[in-house]
């Protein structure tokens, strides 16, 4: 494949790659859970844990910083269903609530971080919008192995996920623990943010899950399908995002990855097979034209 | 004034006409709809340098409110279409955030743009960019501009206070009553993008969405009464902006930074404690129910 790039640029690219399918397809196990803006919340939630994580060793290590990111993001799931279950405040309220707090913090302990020895120049800034360009290879394959254990229980569990998804309480019938999955949903759910955030950034990881699972809607109506389309999208999103951003010095990847996952859902809504635009607009027309025609053999008949 | 206070002005006036914005959020249930607008004004400013190449005041609001709109009315026109509010809101705010930050990384970035300002303000600068008023004399940019917007804000909030109740609480009724409902969509949707923008340059987009949603989510466990809810959530507001800054000069740390976690403090106190809808309280009077029976 692209052979004018080095060693380190592949398999950067191909790391991102893996993560986009992962969060293409955990993103659309989101969009059925109508939890879309939940990855939002949570992302924001990783960054305290970040630094937090890089704090307490003194170094940049990413094995510490995912698991500082997990706990931190998870307390702020945790907030978010301890406020809509015991108050009056909404979830869309307790959400926006979790997201600037903890990014509040966050900031907070990113001055505290940039003041320490060796602070300035951990890279703790990309995490905001993300930067493929500083991961070291230990990074790359951190991701790569991450991402691959989450499409793998995507793929190994997957009857159980559309069961989970679709019909919970058949799935009590089955034996399947409601319970249980969805704390496994809400543990790779963390797992593929947090391991994204250093190339995409917390502030629009939560693009990456929910994008490719909107355009892959427009294609089928099929979940498996949509799943694996769901998964081609975002892969292709994070590679074709990180190159583009490594075409200027200190561009950010984030943007560059969600400008790509939009430009798809752009083609999606307008040329998708199932419900775009054009479609619509043809079997509309076909619809009229029916339409018009049954009225003329109707005057006719008259 | 001396240096502190007119960072606190600064921040109070973010805090008050925040807090005013917020309780209408909480009330129609759009508080990730104002994060949203709060992302993608980004690009307004943006789109506004880029064709005036001036960074302040009336250009940069025209740019900001126009964008809100488009915002707003770009998420409603893929609900239409299908998408789930939610995903929509997802996909619309961070593709134009993120076309914010690339023609900020690429194109404009040598300028006073700067997309980590853009996050967290730089409200430590603000009392010295000052602006010349006849009778009232030196007063930071920043201040005119938010006392402008907070002006703007009280103003509609009290011309058309009977429609923001109704349209709120019930919008079925309001819609049999003749209310425009959706010309108050969107006159909301604008005054959300001004408040916004206004407030983003002063302390950014962060505590931009704490300032709008925490405060009044607060007082929204407090009362029931429209009124006090609007005292209690700028009040709210302006108390976060004092604490977060004695926060932030003990630590030596971020302003805005904890001035977002001061607003968490304060939800947080509410969330336990409040007589009406704490969790404390609902435990204790369902504890003396029972303890009746």
């Amino acid at each position: 494949m692209f052979s004018f790039l080095s060693y380190n640029a592949q398999s950067v690219l191909f790391s991102t790659f893996l993560l986009g399918m992962a969060a293409g397809a955990i993103g659309s196990f989101a969009y059925w859970k109508r939890q879309s803006l939940m990855s939002d919340a949570l992302s924001h939630a990783a960054l305290p844990g970040v630094v937090l994580g890089f704090m307490i060793i003194g170094e940049k290590n990413l094995f510490v910083m995912i698991i500082g990111a997990a706990v931190t993001a998870l307390l702020g799931a945790f907030f978010i269903q301890w406020i809509r279950s015991s108050s009056r405040v909404k979830e869309d309220a307790a959400m926006g609530i979790v997201l600037s707090v903890f990014f509040g913090l966050g900031i907070m302990l990113l001055t505290f971080a940039n003041r320490m020895p060796g602070g300035n120049q951990s890279g703790l800034d990309s995490f905001i919008f993300g930067q493929a360009a500083s991961m070291v290879s230990k990074d790359v394959w951190t991701m790569m192995i991450v991402a691959l254990i989450v499409l793998f229980i995507t793929v190994l569990l997957f009857k159980e996920w559309k069961i989970f998804l679709f019909d919970p309480s058949f799935a009590k019938g089955l034996g399947i623990s409601i319970t249980k999955m969805n704390a496994l949903y809400m543990a790779i759910l963390v797992l593929v943010i947090v391991v994204g955030i250093q190339a995409v950034g917390v502030i629009l990881m939560a693009a990456l899950l929910i994008i490719p699972s909107v355009s892959a809607r427009y294609w089928t109506e099929s979940f498996k399908v949509m799943v694996i389309l769901s998964a081609l999208f975002g892969g292709s999103a994070g590679m074709v995002g990180t190159l583009l951003s490594t075409f200027g010095k200190g561009w950010p990847t984030g943007p560059f990855i969600v400008v790509t996952a939009s430009s798809v859902f752009l083609v999606s809504l307008f040329l998708g097979s199932k419900k775009g635009l054009a479609v619509v607009f043809f079997q509309q027309k076909r619809q009229r034209k029916r339409m018009a025609l049954l009225e003329m053999t109707k005057e006719i008949e008259q | 004034m001396s240096y502190t206070g007119w960072i606190l002005l600064t921040a109070s006036l973010v805090g008050l006409s925040c807090g005013l914005i917020g309780v209408l959020l909480i009330l129609r249930r759009m508080a990730m709809m104002a994060d949203a607008i709060s992302h993608t004004v980004l690009l307004g400013i943006v789109c506004a340098y880029l064709v005036t190449r001036e960074l302040t005041g009336i250009h940069m609001l025209i740019g900001a409110v126009v964008t809100g709109l488009i915002t707003a009315i770009v998420i409603q026109w893929l609900h239409t279409r299908g998408v789930q509010q939610e995903a929509s809101i997802g996909i619309v705010f961070t593709t134009l955030f993120a076309i914010g930050v690339i023609l900020i990384a690429t194109k404009v970035g040598n300028a006073h743009l700067d997309v980590k300002h853009t996050l967290m303000g730089e409200i430590t600068f603000i009392p010295w960019e000052i602006m010349e008023i006849p009778l009232l004399g030196r007063i930071p940019e920043a201040v005119v501009l938010l006392s402008i917007v907070l002006i703007v804000v009280v103003v509609i909030i009290i011309a058309f206070y009977k429609e923001w109740k109704i349209t709120s609480f019930d919008p079925a009724l309001a819609a049999s009553l003749g209310i425009p409902v959706i010309f108050m969509h969107y006159l909301f949707m604008s005054l959300v993008s001004l408040t916004t923008v206004a407030a983003f340059d002063a302390v950014g987009a962060i505590m931009v969405v704490a300032m709008l949603i925490t405060p009044a989510a607060a007082a929204y466990l407090w009362t029931d009464r429209l009124s006090i809810l609007f005292l209690l959530s700028s009040s709210f507001g302006i108390m976060s902006a004092f604490i977060g800054y004695y926060l932030a000069v003990w630590l030596d740390t971020s302003i805005s930074g904890a001035m977002a976690f001061s607003t968490g403090i304060i939800f947080m106190i509410s969330f336990l404690c409040s007589p009406k809808y704490g969790v404390l309280a609902r435990r204790f009077i369902g504890r003396k129910k029972t303890a009746n029976i």
